[in-house]
């Protein structure tokens, strides 16, 4: 009865309203015709409901396709007052989506959104603040705010965890306003609300907030505001704990107890069928074990507890297993004990997708070992036989790295490779070429037998790091190769066609072989060198090529003693992540920087000043030094480099211009982005600190540098000085503990702004940045309207509020301003690096100038180190990074210099006399939470003072060298 | 969080785009097909992509790629994890996740996508609160809907939402009340040409199918619960319980859920139920080869094996193949170069054997790899890790419910190299 009745009013509904036989969407993708707009509008604005709910869907359902349909924008809104809640749903959907290009009709919408906010139903009180953040109109974010107020305290937590979500929407809009309205505060609060999933919200949003905020201190955690975490954990749906597990990834424990506390109150999470969470769990636990004793039974529990997940994970998805993998390959470098009888699971199979094969084969050659490595061989044998040739690669290449990692195994995998060799398939037998040869770099006089067997399949090389690596087999084992000179002079005829890779190898492989055996090959070294110096353009082929001959041709003896030098064994494993590199990504399992083994800071665009990440230290293992003597501690430890493949450079010219691995080439690309952000967090000491630290000739030049510098600079202060004397303006100049104030100079004159004359400084009172400035209005008429706004800076400056000239100016008329600032702007490195772009508006037009500030404005108030940290922090820091300057004639004590300098939060940690020399250990911290750190040294009777500076930052010593040059000599 | 979503079909045609942030434009997806070209099959597409600009990551279900934008550093499992969900929220709401459905609810489609997620960050995930908020379409509901005018989004606020049990709703009732749990074993397993076990894992699920009215708390023991080591729960198991012991308590969702997933890797414990012997070989000249594949029951407990299906990739070369099956049909594909020999129930009295010749591409050398045979069993009635339930209990409600436990073994990546 029911379904004919239906069908009775179907047909009905076909008859009359033209319906399609459909009864799905997908009719609203058929409308195609010319006068499409013009029709919806007609429905649009038609009395009937059910007609007009139709025209809204058709119209989503154009604009889902990418249709333009935003001329409908008014008579979509009109539809927007109903009580009918998916056609609401509708409206919002669409007002979403357009109001940014549409902002004045948008404003039409506000009313309904305030009154929605305020309705009886908690749905739809939250469906109005969620929508309302999402209109991303500057014009519509100040209306917002008072409903968004009233959500964050509505009694029902569906409301306050929507509004919780609408703070991070808004402040990614409109910043400064999220925290004039003091929302944030009130987001922190929600991190104690009796709801789990209000908390979760409260944190994801804090979280995303934070990230644009490095200094901001705004997940400011403490032992009860994680108890709360943990409780909320327990109760919240999956996304929240992954987000409350991130944020407890960045909590550092004080102790080992708590520590342990909070790791058994988190594994749990290990069992959770979602792999985000089960993944943002081993992070915490990895971190927070850095902390506990490893005698302690619970440290081994844990471990053990560690394993099962992670092989799980590669039961999932592929997509998901590849994040599993990349996160594998790290905890295994950390921690090879935790799976490293888990061999089997990382086993291929033929159907996984290729990026998954790729990873999996990597974690097996990092779990070889002695005692599994037969089967992880005959695995790889198997694998070389398999049809992708990315793969196929791989695995050859894996045997190699077994070779060389393993050494009782190196004889069974010579063997496997002449098995694959005599396969004679092109690429494998090139790849395996190539392993070889780094097999002989690592048990040279070993294996050479072998060689009579690689010389058959010369003909069939045609990759360039192949030739090159049998070239230099050649060259390397030539005494016992009988036709060395015939098998090099082959190469020689095509020598211009080679690439650069295999030229240089043939050069330096043809002088060996002379120097081995002078008497026959006479004409060949000529004919190479010939080639190379004369013949060819390429600058690194010619200098060597000069080298050789030049060598050869004063010294043998020495050429000898150079080319034929012993060279070192190359390291066993050749692609470790270099170690500090490794603590850094292990705290940051589970995210993007994982997945690329970079730091974050290197390549995530938006999150600026990235803070690095440290796992904590393990309790006890802490310095115990009572007074910094850095001073005289030398030198700090280099961090450990891993000793890159190619050995040593000057011992073996050879792999000098051979393509590096391929793990640095990406450093190349970013770091000219890097270059503004290593400021804010020294993204690019990290990067390069392992290269730097490697040559210390680059290392001493870089020092040098910044040392010269302030000999140049250091007359701009002076000049500021004699001004203050002139007008004595800053009032701070003769008080002991206030700031240093400089008086005010003219930085944009009169004449090239139609009349304005701005004279201004800057100045930090009670942790606030200000800007004092003068206007006066030289012009004959009145100014108005005062406007100002900043250029993206080094330190993310920007007025923290309108510029406050409330009176319009008269002719002759000077008007004082004080203009808070804040650090939260957009970040631009400037040169120099305290430079600052400002735009004044007036009634008349728009002016330019730009003016330097004192880099003490940016030191905060809780600068001061604690004495362990900084005696760490001073270690830790490259000593590259350290800079001496000298500020003569100042008469003062070390107490009233230290006194002084405390006024400009320039905070002494320490002081130590030593014959007759007082050394004060000082430091600072910059709004963006870079931290400086100084030794000052002043000799009794000496006027001058001796001032080393060491900071992530390097760019920044001068400036702060500026800073105490000023405090000290006013 | 996730900035945008774009559904893209095999042929390249992005067809649905989201966007829960500022709009971004959908040029952004040729760093997409980039990478798809160069995948050629599309199960090899990185799922992790960048560009300049953005992170592409992405899943690649039922022919159809879920591209999602993200901008800051957001973990990518929770976005892989939430594309999943994404895509069996179709699954559920439509019965298939195809493009075809997908553009027929396409209303219903962005609905949903505005519910599961604020800003980025997940909202409403749960299948049972979802359908609360927006009702899944049904013949009978569009029409009744167009007629009346009524809608299919509901009024009130989901009560599961607010619960600490958000996977259940209030006030479920039924006049058969029932509570039926099948445990699922997949073996994934590697042999060597010997028929020696390179690698063996079992994959196990308990499936639930819980109709039960009320708030019943169920408690569900094994009798050797010691067999599981590593487990994943459904978020309504209370993990302390199982912890002291080994008990798996829970208020269940309504309907179907996955309870748990376990994973048995001890190779003692995974029983291989069938052996292959097989011989696949290539004559130097002549362009042909051979090929002889036998399958014998090895260790099945007694059970009989279904539907089982041998599967073998054949190198490029392989033209055509004339075989003869004692049991069962087999079929070549030339294109795909699939050999495809389904054998149906395994007879232990008389084996199953395929054997004939095959032949080449004339002139073409002799293929290097070695073809991998993938196979595929179903035993009823048997767990092969030998999980056994042992009773299910009812707290909190008072009537008495129908129950059943059921077990089938499966061949997951089951695979023998040759």
């Amino acid at each position: 009865m029911m379904t004919k009745h239906v069908r009775n009013l179907l047909s009905l509904l076909q008859e009359n309203r033209g319906l399609g036989s459909k009864m799905t969407d997908s009719k609203y993708f058929t409308t195609t015709k010319k006068g499409e707009i013009f029709e919806l509008k007609a429905e649009l604005n038609s009395d009937k409901k059910e007609k007009k709910k139709e025209a809204v869907k058709k119209v989503i359902a154009s604009m889902t396709v990418g249709k333009d349909v935003s001329a409908l924008f008014p008579d979509v809104v009109n539809c927007m007052q109903t009580d009918n809640l998916e056609l609401k749903k509708l409206v919002y959907l669409y007002l979403m989506n357009y109001a940014k290009s549409q902002p004045d009709m948008a404003i039409m919408a506000v009313n309904t959104f305030v009154k929605d906010c305020e309705d009886p139903n908690p749905l739809i009180r939250a469906l109005a603040v969620r929508t309302m953040g999402c209109i991303r109109v500057d014009k519509i974010t100040e209306y917002l705010c008072e409903p968004l107020r009233k959500c964050l305290k509505d009694e029902d937590p569906y409301v306050r965890k929507t509004a919780a979500v609408c703070v991070a929407k808004l402040h990614d809009i409109n910043a400064q306003l999220v925290e004039d309205q003091g929302f944030l505060d009130t987001l922190k609060d929600l991190i104690s609300d009796s709801n789990p999933m209000v908390v979760a919200n409260a944190v994801a949003a804090l979280s995303e907030i934070a990230e644009s905020h490095p200094n901001s201190n705004l997940l400011d955690l403490n032992p009860q505001t994680i108890n709360k975490l943990l409780t909320a954990l327990n109760e919240c749906t999956e996304w929240g704990q992954i987000f409350i597990l991130d944020c407890l990834a960045n909590y550092t424990p004080r102790d080992d107890r708590e520590s342990q506390s909070i790791c058994e109150r988190v594994t749990p999470r290990l069992s959770h069928a979602n792999s985000a969470v089960v993944l943002s769990a081993v992070k915490v636990l990895m971190k927070f074990m850095e902390m506990l004793p490893k005698d302690l039974d619970y440290y081994g529990t844990l471990l053990k507890k560690l394993a099962p997940p992670l092989v799980t994970l590669l039961s999932a998805e592929p997509e998901l297993q590849y994040v599993a993998l990349r996160n594998i390959n790290l905890i295994v470098q950390k921690r090879p004990e935790i799976l490293k009888h888990e061999m089997k699971v990382f086993f291929v199979k033929y159907n996984d997708p290729i990026y998954v094969k790729l990873e999996k084969l990597d974690i097996m050659i990092r779990l070889a070992s002695q005692a599994n490595i037969a089967q992880v061989l005959a695995e790889l044998k198997e694998y070389a036989t398999e049809v992708d040739v990315d793969f196929v690669r791989k695995a050859v290449r894996a045997i190699g790295r077994c070779a060389i990692k393993v050494e009782q195994s190196a004889e069974r995998c010579v063997s496997t490779l002449l098995d694959l060799i005599q396969t004679k398939v092109n690429y494998v037998v090139q790849e395996a070429i190539v392993v070889i040869k780094d097999i002989f770099r690592k048990y040279p006089n070993k294996y050479e037998s072998v060689i009579a067997t690689l010389c058959e399949n010369l003909d069939s090389l045609d990759e360039p790091e192949a030739r090159a690596a049998m070239i230099w087999i050649v060259g390397e084992y030539a005494e016992r190769i009988d036709n060395a000179d015939e098998l090099l002079e082959s190469f020689l005829e095509g020598f211009h066609d080679e690439s650069t890779q295999v030229q240089l190898q043939l050069l330096t492989a043809i002088v060996k072989l002379f120097l081995k055996k002078p008497t026959e090959t006479q004409e060949l070294v000529q004919q190479v060198l010939s080639l190379a110096t004369q013949d060819s353009d390429n600058p690194d082929l010619r200098d060597r090529g000069y080298i050789y001959w030049r060598l050869l041709s004063t010294d043998p003896v020495a050429a000898k003693e150079v080319v034929l030098a012993e060279k070192p064994l190359i390291s066993e494993e050749t692609d470790l992540i270099e170690p500090t590199l490794l603590e850094e990504l292990i705290c940051h399992i589970g995210t993007l920087a994982s997945v690329y083994h970079k730091p974050p800071s290197a390549f995530v665009e938006g999150s600026r000043g990235v803070q690095h990440k440290r796992l904590p230290a393990r309790a006890g293992s802490g310095e115990s030094a009572e007074s910094p003597d850095v001073g005289q501690s030398g030198p700090a430890e280099a961090p450990p480099a891993v000793i890159p493949s190619q050995g040593d450079l000057l011992g073996d010219l050879l792999n000098l211009d051979l393509a590096p691995p391929t793990a640095t080439i990406p450093s190349v690309q970013p770091s000219m982005q890097m270059g503004a952000m290593d400021l804010l967090g020294g993204g690019l000491d990290s990067l390069l600190g392992g290269d730097i630290g490697g040559s210390p000739s680059m290392g001493a030049g870089l020092g040098a540098a910044p040392a010269a510098m302030p000999a140049a600079l250091g007359s701009a202060p002076a000049v500021g000085g004699g001004l203050g004397d002139l007008f004595d303006l800053g009032g701070g100049v003769g008080m002991p503990t206030g700031a240093y104030v400089a008086p005010k100079t003219v930085w944009l004159p009169a004449m090239k702004a139609k009349g304005l004359e701005i004279s201004g400084t800057f100045a930090r009172r009670g942790g606030i940045i200000q800007m004092d400035l003068s206007l006066t209005n030289k012009a004959m008429s009145v100014m108005t309207d005062f406007a100002i706004q900043f250029n993206r800076n080094s330190f993310g400056l920007a007025p923290a509020g309108p510029l406050q000239v409330l009176t319009p100016l008269s002719p002759n008329q000077t008007i004082d301003v004080s203009l808070p600032l804040s650090t939260s702007g957009p970040v631009m490195k400037m040169e120099p690096l305290n430079n600052l772009q400002v735009a004044v508006k007036n009634n008349i037009d728009v002016f330019y100038f730009s003016c330097q500030y004192p880099l003490s404005l940016l030191f905060v108030e809780d600068g001061k180190m604690e004495r362990q940290v900084f005696l760490a922090t001073w270690k830790d820091i490259p000593n590259d990074n350290e800079a001496q300057f000298q500020i003569k004639d100042i008469h003062l004590n070390s107490d009233a210099a230290s006194n002084k300098l405390q006024g400009s939060n320039i905070f002494t940690i320490a002081k130590r006399t030593v014959e007759g020399q007082d050394m004060l250990y000082q430091s600072v911290k910059l709004t963006n939470a870079i931290w400086v750190l100084a030794e000052m040294r002043i000799q009794t009777g000496n006027p001058n003072y001796t001032l080393s500076i060491k900071c992530r930052a390097p760019e920044v010593s001068q400036f702060v060298y500026q800073c105490y040059e000023l405090v000290l000599k006013n | 969080m996730i900035h945008s979503l774009f559904l893209i079909n095999n042929a390249g045609d992005l067809f649905l785009e989201k966007h829960w942030k500022s709009v971004i434009s959908r040029s952004v997806c040729d760093y997409f097909f980039e990478a798809r070209e160069k995948a050629v099959e599309p199960d090899n597409v990185p799922p992790v992509i960048r560009t300049p600009h953005h992170y592409l990551i992405n899943i690649y279900r039922e022919k159809i790629f879920f591209v999602s934008v993200i901008q800051t550093e957001v973990p990518p499992l929770f976005v892989i994890e939430f594309l999943h969900r994404v895509a069996e929220t179709f699954q559920d709401y439509f019965g298939e996740c195809s493009e075809t459905t997908i553009k027929d609810n396409v209303v219903i489609v962005y609905e949903l996508l505005e519910e599961m997620l604020d800003n980025g960050f997940p909202l409403a995930t749960e299948s049972n609160i979802l359908k609360e908020l927006i009702r899944p379409p049904t013949i009978l509901r569009t029409m009744v809907n167009t007629i009346t005018g009524s809608s299919n989004v509901g009024e009130t606020l989901p009560t599961g939402q607010l619960s600490t049990i958000p996977w259940r709703r209030a006030g479920v009732k039924y006049t058969n009340n029932e509570a039926y749990f099948d445990v699922v074993e997949e073996i994934d397993a590697i042999l060597d040409k010997s028929g020696t076990t390179v690698f063996a894992e079992i994959q196990g699920v308990i499936d639930a199918c819980v109709k039960l009215s009320g708030m019943p708390d169920l408690t569900l023991s094994f009798m050797n619960p010691r067999l599981l080591d590593d487990v994943s729960f459904h978020p309504c198991v209370r993990y302390k319980r199982w912890e002291s012991e080994r008990v798996i308590s829970f208020i269940p969702p309504d309907g179907n859920f996955q309870l748990m997933s376990y994973h048995i890797s001890a190779q003692n414990l995974v029983a291989i139920p069938v052996y292959v012997k097989q011989n696949i070989s290539f004559f130097e000249t002549g362009s042909s080869g051979r090929l002889d594949i036998t399958v014998g029951p090895k260790q099945t407990m007694g059970k009989t094996v279904e539907c089982l299906v041998v599967t073998v990739h054949m190198p490029k070369v392989v033209l055509s193949a004339n075989l003869n099956a004692t049991q069962g049909t087999y079929n070549y594909d030339p294109v795909t170069k699939i050999l495809v020999w389904d054998i149906g129930k395994l007879n232990s009295q008389k084996l199953p054997n395929l054997k004939g010749s095959l032949s080449l591409q004339s002139g073409a050398p002799k293929p290097e790899e070695n073809p991998s045979l993938n196979i595929d069993l179903k035993i009823q009635q048997l767990a092969i890790s030998g999980l056994k339930v042992n009773r299910l209990d009812m707290y909190g409600e008072k009537y008495k419910p129908f129950k059943g436990v059921k077990y089938v073994t499966k061949a997951g990546k089951f695979q023998v190299r040759t």
